[in-house]
């Protein structure tokens, strides 16, 4: 069970660090002066991003190493590092939706090269759940969906590059709002707030797996008994 | 390594010639696609960033077509069994595949340029060929890269002709970008380009990250 270990210790770091992620936002980080209330959406949405990001790149280094040492169960772990990214995607995008009808007026904004890069890294990654389900034979999806990991995984900073470039042409401007400009309290909050996001990403992440683990041994016991219980009917 | 991958693409263009398959069908895409854009843009002539959009995305499309169709024959004749029986690397197989997609898009392109320039483009295109070449070429040889391995990922899935276009057009969106921003002052008329280095710089970036990464990867696709 070495897909267990450590996870209730684990989950109750993320819920103690959620609620003081949470406790800082609301009542210890100062409204922005310019955008109100509505700015502490940047909470959530850029740890978010940041950790979707990273799951993504995580998942193509443990691709490579199930491509290196041939061991499934990292194929396991890179799957469900996608899973669980593009489910946070779908949470930054939304967030970041809302966050630009809020301060820009508009739903989507092109100009924003970090979002639309991250719609195109998101486009990509929804294509990993039909490429990996069309293919039957469990050690050819395997490889395959490690090869779209790896792929994915070094397009995701290339992708960010072009994007700015393209973006930056037509918009000379550098992105300060997340950079290292904020104040004290701000970045603290924001700190705290990132490490939430990644602890619950790391938790639900060994959840996921000692669940399929588990599903997995059920379903090999289940078969060992069924093939054993012809013989004791006879 | 280099003889095994000159026999496959020899093997390959042979193919193409006696079975005319993939460029006639590309070149009279890209075609196609110019009448429709006539239509659904309701104009006789573009420039500037309209016109380098449209010709990006249509090659762009036009590629889908030819990278569906790489590894077909193959599928379809059980050839690919015998290749991969041979004594033969993978990465040469990945070269063969991708040298033949970029002759391929390179014949699709000696029409699809001209045939735009007369149908839709309003400037003169002859000016800007020399930068115009070296854009095309450079966006070819990531199209062919990234073509190939999308080519070899799908081809054992269920449903190739759907995984195809889903999976190569986002990992397409840096070439677009680079090529697309590149050829816009090209198409705009007498105005030398600006930033042109920057863009062929983008494009040679992502060929070179595409080749090495198709290169490592390819030897655990199209195994067994």
């Amino acid at each position: 069970m070495a897909y267990a270990r450590g996870l209730k210790p684990l989950a109750a770091a993320t819920a103690v660090t959620m609620t003081a992620a949470l406790a800082l936002v609301f009542f210890y980080a100062p409204l922005d002066a310019d955008q109100g209330f509505v700015q502490k959406i940047f909470y959530v949405h850029v740890p978010m991003a940041i950790v979707a990001l990273c799951g993504w790149v995580a998942a193509g280094v443990m691709a490579i190493r199930h491509l290196r040492t041939g061991d499934r169960s990292w194929d396991v772990r890179s799957y469900v590092a996608i899973h669980l990214s593009v489910i946070l995607g779908v949470g930054v995008l939304a967030t970041g939706s809302i966050w630009a009808r809020a301060s820009w007026g508009h739903w989507w904004v092109w100009d924003e090269p970090v979002l639309v890069s991250f719609l195109v890294v998101f486009l990509l990654y929804c294509v990993y759940y039909p490429l990996r389900f069309s293919i039957e034979d469990p050690d050819r999806q395997a490889r395959y969906s490690s090869v779209f990991a790896i792929a994915a995984g070094a397009f995701v900073p290339l992708n960010f590059v072009a994007v700015r470039l393209a973006e930056s042409f037509t918009h000379p401007r550098v992105l300060s709002q997340t950079g290292g400009d904020l104040p004290g309290e701000m970045r603290l909050t924001f700190l705290v707030s990132l490490l939430a996001m990644t602890l619950l990403f790391v938790t639900l992440w060994k959840l996921e797996l000692t669940s399929k683990h588990a599903e997995a041994r059920l379903k090999r016991l289940r078969r060992r008994l069924e093939a054993r219980e012809p013989a004791a009917v006879a | 390594m280099i003889r095994a991958a000159r026999a496959i693409l020899r093997k390959d263009l042979r193919l193409e010639l006696r079975t005319k398959e993939s460029v006639p069908a590309m070149t009279l895409f890209t075609v196609v696609v110019f009448v429709l854009f006539h239509f659904g843009l309701d104009r006789n002539s573009l420039d500037g960033s309209l016109a380098s959009g449209v010709l990006w995305v249509t090659l762009l499309l036009a590629a889908i077509i030819g990278v569906t169709r790489l590894f077909a024959a193959e599928r379809e004749q059980g050839g690919i069994d015998a290749l991969l029986l041979a004594p033969v690397d993978r990465t040469a197989l990945f070269l063969a595949k991708a040298a033949a997609l970029f002759l391929f898009l390179v014949a699709v392109e000696i029409v699809a340029l001209p045939a735009f320039a007369l149908l839709l483009l309003g400037p003169d295109l002859l000016e800007a060929l020399p930068e115009l070449l070296a854009i095309v070429l450079l966006a070819d040889l990531g199209l062919a890269a990234v073509g190939a391995l999308v080519s070899a990922l799908a081809v054992e899935t269920r449903a190739r002709e759907l995984i195809v276009p889903l999976l190569l057009l986002p990992l397409l969106v840096p070439v677009l970008i680079g090529a697309a921003h590149a050829t816009e002052p090209l198409l705009r008329g007498s105005q030398r380009p600006e930033d042109l280095g920057r863009w062929l710089g983008l494009l040679s970036l992502y060929d070179v990250v595409f080749v090495l990464l198709s290169v490592a990867v390819f030897d655990f696709l199209l195994e067994d």
